[in-house]
């Protein structure tokens, strides 16, 4: 039955409806609208960046304002979002689910980085097959079975495992730059190398990334679990700025 | 007529607080043949034997394959096997496609408990009428699982179900000990040993009346019937009277049924 | 913006059927859109049995998906009859798979290599919504034009003067398949980085990598 008075019915009142606490049920109502789905992001991050690196695989990314997208799952695997914050949000709401639900069921087992990771993949997958898509690329980092591991999956379902993974523009600009540096290096790549490396690529796509700001966070997960950095910026060096001629 | 007045329906109780139907149901468990289950360090493995209705007919299937990390044997009716080995079946093919991860044992002996359970708390149910042996592999290790028609399921060194079980429990509540460390075969021979312990006098244990199945660390579940059960006889030695078992477990206490 | 929910994620893939043996051979890059190579080892061919092997090109999601799909059929094929399903069933059974979504297609061509029920190597092909073809040699994916009319010549003989025809020896069909992608990865910007060639045999199934240009 209906509980609102008001909808019974009543000819509408134009004059004072729209005050109302209660929705004229023909204008503009989510229950009687048609489905809608998102057809483009709203709230988006850019750039993450992730690496593989001596007993160790490493994420970081460049952030939008204050908020934070490199999110731990369980001990061992932190996800990473570029795309649509809200929908990161939602994911990041499902696998804490997920993970609380295999807490509890305490028989010694922990969905570890590859079954997030494949779980996630699936989420993606199946959203996209609906058209109604999560608008993120991810990047699922952490560490299982005594290795690293990476794993890229995107609004399509697309999926790929790397040594080196980036989303967004970064998968232009940095992809070149860490695969130079990593690829063939993964098993000899100390970590200090590895924090230099995250510098200087967050350097250059704040250089080149015109919806980048410097700030950054650099997450790096090993045997010993996750451990998230606070904010860091890359040094960066505008000089050379005063001698550009031709841009006034 | 001496009928029992609390045993009409799953939802009354006794005043003795029993509930007859759920206790029906563990007696068919008892009407099925034998299976015994045993469980090393790296290995898990179940032997059941299989009746025939006659020279006729074939011999009931005792062992189902669940996945490659799983597997079951089955006492009492085997149509509730089948109902509940393709649940089984279901739920080890979803956490394979959502996790990407062989489903850990407990899951889906849980799991399984939790379905009987209905069944013995709702008007016009019928609770299953079979018991399972559960083995399977993950990364905890092998395990060994009894689930029964009351929704009870609980996890063992070795044990076993099904008609005239008791001797084959006797045997191994003697040798368990030494089964942590036993080899693939040695444990099997133990099986064996358990197996043979459940049989009439007159019987014994051939390639057509058994059946194994075998899961470990780095091997799949695999069952070992006809006449790849020769071999494995053949370890278990002369079978006679019984003496094979009598004389591993002293007096073994024969099961009157 | 509207959402398209397709991609083109390239690769090629190719199969010659041989008398006694069939081979499968794909590479294994994975590419996004404009020019981007997302990864250089990301598998598209994947064994299904002991006598299959299955590669699927185009949309790399969907290929995974249709992989896993069929790997489920195969399980309860397996569990209903205890027995591993043959090459031409799993054929059928693809071809199915992939016009049930006839209205929102997988988008990959498929194709499946392996052992008849006799030993003697096939090779199917298929259209994203089910359409297929037994054949002794095909190629499919982004390179498939550079591919296809060399294994015509090579494989089938076409184009030459009337020559003596033979069974073509294992050991030629692996030749003319790294020929072939050597050629592809030089043209096409979508293939390269590593060739896997999985050979199917009475023996079982055995996979062999190789380097390609990864440029």
């Amino acid at each position: 039955m209906d509980h609102f008075p008001n909808y019974w019915g009543m000819p509408p009142q134009e004059s004072f409806d729209r005050y109302n606490i209660f929705q004229d049920k023909t204008k503009n109502n989510a229950i009687s609208d048609p489905t809608t789905n998102t057809k483009q992001p709203i709230v988006t991050g850019t750039s993450v960046i992730a690496f593989k690196y001596k007993d160790a695989s490493f994420g970081s990314l460049a952030r939008y304002r204050e908020v934070e997208r490199l999110y731990p799952v369980g001990e061992y695997t932190v996800l990473a979002s570029s795309g649509d914050f809200s929908d990161f949000q939602y994911v990041k709401h499902t696998l804490d689910k997920i993970m609380t639900k295999e807490y509890y069921t305490n028989d010694g087992h922990i969905l570890g980085t590859p079954h997030i990771y494949e779980y996630l993949s699936q989420v993606m997958y199946h959203r996209r097959s609906k058209l109604n898509p999560l608008w993120n690329a991810f990047v699922v980092g952490g560490y299982h079975n005594g290795e690293g591991y990476l794993g890229y999956v995107n609004l399509l379902g697309t999926t790929f495992q790397a040594s080196t993974i980036t989303t967004g523009i970064g998968m232009y600009m940095a992809s070149p730059l860490l695969r130079k540096a990593v690829e063939g290096h993964e098993d000899t790549l100390t970590e200090a190398e590895a924090v230099d490396l995250v510098e200087q690529v967050m350097r250059v796509l704040y250089y080149r990334d015109s919806q980048s700001i410097n700030r950054y966070q650099r997450a790096k997960i090993t045997a010993q679990g996750v451990e998230i950095s606070p904010l860091l910026s890359a040094p960066t060096d505008w000089s050379i700025g005063k001698d550009l001629r031709g841009y006034q | 007529m001496n009928r029992n007045q609390y045993d009409n329906d799953i939802s009354t109780w006794s005043p003795q607080g029993r509930i007859y139907q759920v206790e029906y149901a563990l007696e068919a468990v008892k009407q099925g043949s034998a299976a015994v289950g045993l469980r090393s360090k790296t290995h898990a493995i179940l032997l059941a034997l299989k009746r025939s209705s006659g020279e006729l007919a074939s011999y009931q299937n005792k062992l189902i394959r669940i996945d490659d990390h799983l597997g079951i044997a089955i006492a009492g009716l085997t149509s509730d096997a089948r109902v509940l080995s393709n649940f089984m079946r279901t739920e080890a093919m979803k956490s394979k496609i959502m996790y990407n991860r062989p489903l850990p044992v407990y899951r889906i002996v849980s799991a399984i408990g939790d379905k009987s359970q209905v069944n013995t708390q709702n008007y016009g149910r019928r609770p299953y009428g079979v018991g399972l042996l559960v083995i399977g592999v993950d990364e905890t290790g092998p395990h060994l699982y009894e689930t029964s028609p009351s929704g009870n399921f609980l996890e063992y060194y070795a044990i076993s179900i099904g008609g005239r079980s008791q001797s084959a429990k006797t045997y191994l509540e003697h040798n368990y000990e030494s089964f942590a460390d036993a080899d693939v075969d040695e444990l099997i021979v133990h099986g064996l040993r358990a197996l043979h312990a459940t049989l009439q006098q007159d019987k014994e244990l051939n390639t057509l009346n058994c059946s194994i199945g075998i899961v470990g660390q780095g091997q799949k579940f695999e069952m070992i019937q006809d006449v790849d059960l020769q071999r494995y006889l053949d370890m278990l030695g002369p079978q006679g009277t019984g003496d094979q078992a009598a004389a591993s477990q002293g007096e073994a206490p024969m099961d009157t049924e | 913006m509207s959402f398209y929910p397709y991609t083109d994620n390239g690769g090629s893939a190719l199969a010659i059927a041989g008398e006694d043996y069939c081979l499968l051979a794909s590479d294994t890059r994975q590419s996004g859109e404009d020019y981007k190579i997302h990864a250089g080892y990301v598998p598209k061919a994947f064994k299904l049995t002991d006598s299959c092997v299955y590669a699927g090109v185009g949309f790399s999601a969907d290929g995974v998906a249709l992989v896993k799909r069929v790997r489920q059929s195969i399980e309860w094929y397996r569990h209903a009859h205890e027995k591993t399903m043959s090459t031409p069933a799993l054929a059928q059974m693809i071809a199915t798979v992939l016009y049930s979504k006839r209205f929102f297609p997988y988008y990959v061509g498929t194709i499946l290599g392996g052992l008849d029920e006799n030993g003697r190597g096939v090779v199917y092909s298929f259209d994203p919504v089910g359409s297929f073809e037994a054949e002794l040699h095909k190629a499919v994916g982004s390179g498939a034009e550079l591919i296809q009319p060399f294994l015509d010549n090579q494989v089938n003989l076409k184009f030459l003067p009337e020559v003596e025809r033979t069974p073509l020896p294992l050991d030629v069909a692996l030749q003319i398949a790294k020929d072939a992608f050597t050629s592809a990865a030089e043209r096409d910007t979508k293939t390269g980085d590593y060739l896997e060639i999985f050979i199917i045999d009475r023996e079982g199934v055995n996979v062999e990598r190789f380097d390609l240009k990864r440029d």
